[in-house]
């Protein structure tokens, strides 16, 4: 049985929904353009995930086996169609930023993912932690994701630069942004190299213990 | 239909298939895209399955925009109403397909499940709406989006086989090498911004 403080933390780095379990993709490439995007939908997908994952742990012996993913489905719906509205009237300019991305966290597999995986078979308090973690989890990759994408295209993170391209040895070498980081390649290759990075650091902890 | 009709709907077409590729310009579809682009076979297989629901959604969720939330003044239940929809057409297609030609289901079969959550047809049947298209055009732009996100699979699916008999570099084995490999792919599908008519 694990401890609590387990079902918590598993999600942030050991079962990482994006880098580990490499779930719930589309908005993490779409929606990283900036920090400032990143930690929306990252807030907001973890709002989701939490609510839905308690509602649906409360009602887990109530529902049919064999209608259990619609189930699951509307009650991820409703709490998504609740964060659309909330946005759309107390934060219109990330609601603009993210677009499309809002609506579609109801089909972000992470969500659907933990529902079926967990918390359709575990507690109320497990679901909730496993919610917390997983969602932290996946607002701290979508956080590296955005900050490597705004540093390396924009030269800045949450709006504020970053380095002085002007003068000293930066000048001297005539660095310039690299802008199609925040385009949507940017998004593939950022991905591709922080997983890279991650196999990497696998298999040089794995030589490290021999 | 006008000149002006059909100009507008080849606008689309070209659109949707390469300037604003699902897959590679959107990011739509992508867990698909990366979980079944290994062979071509499997991938023209899961497209065609995809265009044939991303059509059929775009018919129903239009009728369902126009017909029931706006005449009821509830246009804020299109999220739920939209995915409850898909769902439902998927299981029917799946089963009518099971009757009526075995041998289609078998071919497939395990991939139409799969398609519910994918967000390539939920993100098509919204697209329709924000960018308020007509039924026609929402039917060929879902048509063309289908087409899209097929042409980006079957080039992944071609790559990853060439890819799997090459050198590469082991960290960068597997899920690394596949989206470095689409960010090429997106990159060369960037050429197409900007075109118009």
């Amino acid at each position: 049985m694990m401890s609590k403080l387990s079902v918590f933390s598993k999600g942030l780095l050991a079962e990482n929904p994006v880098f580990v379990l490499v779930l719930g993709l589309c908005p993490v490439l779409a929606v990283t353009t900036s920090v400032e995007n990143a930690i929306g939908m990252g807030v907001a997908a973890t709002f989701v995930l939490v609510m839905s994952n308690a509602l649906i742990s409360l009602l887990r012996n109530l529902i049919p086996a064999k209608i259990r993913i619609p189930s699951f489905i509307v009650v991820i719906a409703s709490f998504v169609t609740i964060v659309e509205l909330v946005m759309h009237g107390y934060l219109p300019k990330l609601y603009e930023q993210l677009g499309i991305f809002v609506p579609l966290i109801v089909v972000n597999c992470i969500i659907l993912g933990r529902a079926e995986a967990f918390a359709s078979k575990n507690t109320l308090l497990d679901s909730i932690l496993d919610g917390l973690g997983m969602g932290a989890g996946f607002l701290i990759a979508l956080v590296v994701i955005g900050g490597s994408r705004e540093l390396l295209g924009t030269n800045k993170l949450m709006g504020y630069q970053v380095f002085d391209l002007e003068g000293g040895i930066l000048g001297f070498l005539h660095l310039k942004p690299i802008a199609i980081m925040t385009l949507a390649p940017g998004g593939f290759l950022v991905l591709g190299f922080i997983l890279a990075l991650l196999n990497w650091s696998k298999t040089w902890r794995k030589k490290a213990e021999e | 239909m006008k000149r002006m009709e059909i100009q507008h709907l080849t606008a689309i077409i070209i659109s949707s298939i390469f300037v604003n590729n699902f897959v590679l310009a959107r990011f739509l579809g992508l867990c698909p895209f990366i979980g079944v682009s290994k062979r071509v076979d499997s991938a023209l297989g899961m497209g065609m399955a995809v265009i044939f629901v991303m059509t059929m959604a775009s018919l129903v969720t239009w009728i369902i925009q126009h017909y029931i939330l706006e005449v009821f003044g509830i246009p804020y239940l299109r999220t739920i109403t939209f995915i409850l929809t898909i769902a439902t057409l998927v299981q029917f297609v799946e089963m009518v397909i099971q009757k009526v030609s075995p041998n289609l289901y078998n071919a497939l079969g395990i991939y139409l499940p799969l398609i519910t959550t994918n967000c390539a047809v939920l993100g098509a049947a919204i697209l329709n709406i924000t960018d308020e298209l007509g039924l026609i055009a929402s039917l060929v732009q879902g048509f063309a989006s289908g087409v899209g996100f097929t042409l980006a699979l079957i080039l992944m699916a071609g790559i990853r086989q060439r890819l799997e008999v090459s050198h590469v570099p082991k960290v960068m084995d597997g899920l690394p090498i596949a989206f470095i490999v689409a960010g090429l792919m997106s990159i060369a599908f960037l050429g197409f911004a900007g075109f118009s008519f």
